[in-house]
């Protein structure tokens, strides 16, 4: 990326003008509307003082939405690791009729509202829904309960891991895996020796994404959590509640914990693609 | 014939389409078949009413002009990225993932509070008689955050990977600098643009936890599509629910549909003789 070229016409500093213009302008955009709204959070959080602050995240509501949230995603991002991998695998080394179709139904959550991925739920474990009067019969509960959340949750961030493994192992033939096979290696030993170690840092990428949206998801989980504290808040969930009720700075403050993960997931990220930018899929627009 | 060399095609192809079925297209047939059940005159009636069209209007209508300004907004930061050094460049590329990594609901309310009458930004706005908060515009304002990373990461690459000799030689041959990037860079950019413009609409059209803060949510005026959604799911009005799930989700499609049509498009383009 070599960014000086001699320009050929115009004097310099015209040149140099309009560059600085253009920068500020991007600045100015992404500072208004990226950063101020970022550094807004931790303002309203620490308004009343740290004090307030520590009290606010010490509440009972907010200690049991982040032990749900945390067990949701301990659930949701598990499942999505072998989903991905398995997706990536069958999608990269086979050729089968559909495998284009399957392609897009892979991606299908990506683009469509965290909302529709509740309201799909409802109708069909809900108790006007397919299985609802089953279920009902036997006793049992899936929407608003912690079930639904997980359910809610794979739904939206399906896509993630499989995203970026796809293109990366894709890139990566199938060579090496067919050189172990032929040396004698059982399927899962060439697995765990052969693909593994090729796809660890992109896997880590996947991971790391799919983790924040399980733990951020707002949409998806609202409509079948039933907002039970204790019981069905999430932690984005939380931050609506008392958000609702003039808590400003309890919602803040749970807010600031989410924020604080989405920071070190973007410096992660970041870190992984200066670090092992070779060993990342070269990236696929929208893909997150 | 790396069918036969290569195992667990069956395992990893049953489980891929396992989950998808449980996890995906179980649950959108449920969707269709409830819709379905409403009839098409039904489903007509449904989305004509009053207060559904103006969700959908105000849904559409917002996404569509918050990718608009992304689109502009998303290619010009795309550019400093790719062709200028300065102090805090990496940092800057860093950050225009934020609207991925920040939770909606925190995106929601952080706006809510800057664009709030009593706000950072909002005080200023407001002495100038200018509401963003609680109307549309705070809406807009929402849909302009969550869109944003979408244009900026779809051109960033291409932009990156264009020749400069490209330019060069038609600045050598004459061109204005205006002139090499409106006929030049711009065409070869279209996909990429296309692409980003397409994702921010629909990742706008369907946002629900950023927009409901700020919208206020009064009918007919600043409620979105998904939020009616979630209003006649409390009312146990399923029907009507799905009918606005179906559509949204015809549109969610359709976006798909052009993505992968873009993107054979801009494959072409790439394999076009120098």
């Amino acid at each position: 990326m070599n960014a000086t070229t001699i320009p050929l016409r115009q004097p310099r500093r015209s040149r140099r003008v309009l560059h600085l213009a253009l920068i500020l302008c991007a600045v100015g955009f992404m500072g208004l509307f990226l950063i101020l709204p970022l550094a807004t959070v931790f303002v309203e959080a620490l308004r009343k003082g740290l004090p307030m602050y520590l009290d606010a995240i010490a509440q009972p509501g907010s200690l049991s939405a982040m032990r749900l949230t945390l067990w949701v995603a301990a659930v949701a991002v598990p499942l999505n690791i072998v989903f991905g991998i398995a997706a990536a695998w069958s999608m990269t080394h086979f050729r089968f009729p559909g495998k284009a179709l399957l392609g897009a139904l892979i991606d299908l959550p990506f683009s469509v509202s965290p909302v529709i991925a509740g309201l799909i739920y409802v109708l069909l474990f809900g108790a006007q829904g397919w299985f609802g009067p089953w279920l009902e019969a036997h006793g049992i509960r899936i929407i608003f309960t912690a079930t639904a959340l997980v359910l809610a949750t794979m739904f939206i961030t399906l896509p993630f891991i499989a995203r970026e493994l796809i293109p990366l192992m894709q890139a990566q033939g199938s060579d090496e895996e067919e050189a172990a096979r032929v040396l004698g290696a059982g399927g899962w030993q060439m697995f765990f020796r052969v693909t593994l170690p090729k796809i660890r840092w992109a896997l880590l990428y996947g991971v790391l994404l799919c983790n924040a949206r399980a733990m951020g998801e707002f949409g998806a989980v609202s409509v079948v959590s039933g907002m039970i504290r204790g019981l069905t808040t999430t932690m984005p969930l939380e931050v609506e509640m008392r958000y609702n009720e003039y808590d400003h700075v309890g919602a803040f403050a749970v807010a600031s914990l989410l924020a604080m993960l989405g920071l070190v997931t973007l410096g992660a990220k970041t870190f992984l693609e200066w670090r092992h930018r070779g060993e990342l899929a070269a990236h696929a627009p929208g893909s997150h | 014939m790396r069918k036969r060399i290569l195992p667990g095609f069956g395992l990893s192809l049953g489980y891929t389409m396992i989950c998808l079925g449980f996890i995906v297209l179980l649950p959108l047939a449920a969707l269709a078949w409830k819709a379905s059940g409403v009839g098409i005159m039904g489903l007509l009636q449904l989305l004509d009413a009053p207060r559904a069209r103006a969700a959908l209007m105000l849904s559409f209508g917002g996404a569509f002009a918050a990718a608009l300004i992304n689109t502009v907004a998303g290619f010009l930061v795309a550019w400093v990225l790719v062709r200028y050094r300065f102090p805090g460049r990496r940092v800057l590329d860093a950050l225009v993932d934020l609207p991925f990594a920040l939770p909606t609901a925190v995106a929601g309310i952080a706006l809510t509070a800057l664009y709030a009458p009593n706000g950072w930004l909002g005080q200023p706005l407001f002495d100038h008689g200018i509401r963003v908060a609680y109307t549309r515009l705070g809406v807009g304002v929402a849909m302009v955050f969550v869109g944003f990373p979408f244009v900026v990461r779809t051109v960033q690459p291409v932009l990156a990977a264009l020749d400069r000799e490209i330019e060069e030689a038609a600045e050598s041959l004459g061109a204005r600098r205006w002139q090499s990037f409106l006929r030049v860079i711009l065409p070869l950019m279209l996909p990429a643009i296309l692409t980003g413009f397409a994702l921010a609409l629909a990742r706008a059209v369907g946002e629900y936890g950023s927009v409901i803060f700020i919208a206020g949510n009064l009918p007919m005026q600043s409620e979105i599509a998904p939020l009616l959604i979630v209003q006649k799911l409390e009312e146990f009005d399923y029907a009507g629910a799905s009918a606005l799930g179906a559509v949204m989700l015809v549109f969610a499609f359709a976006i798909l549909l052009v993505l992968a049509l873009l993107q054979r498009w801009s494959r072409r383009w790439a394999e076009l003789p120098a």
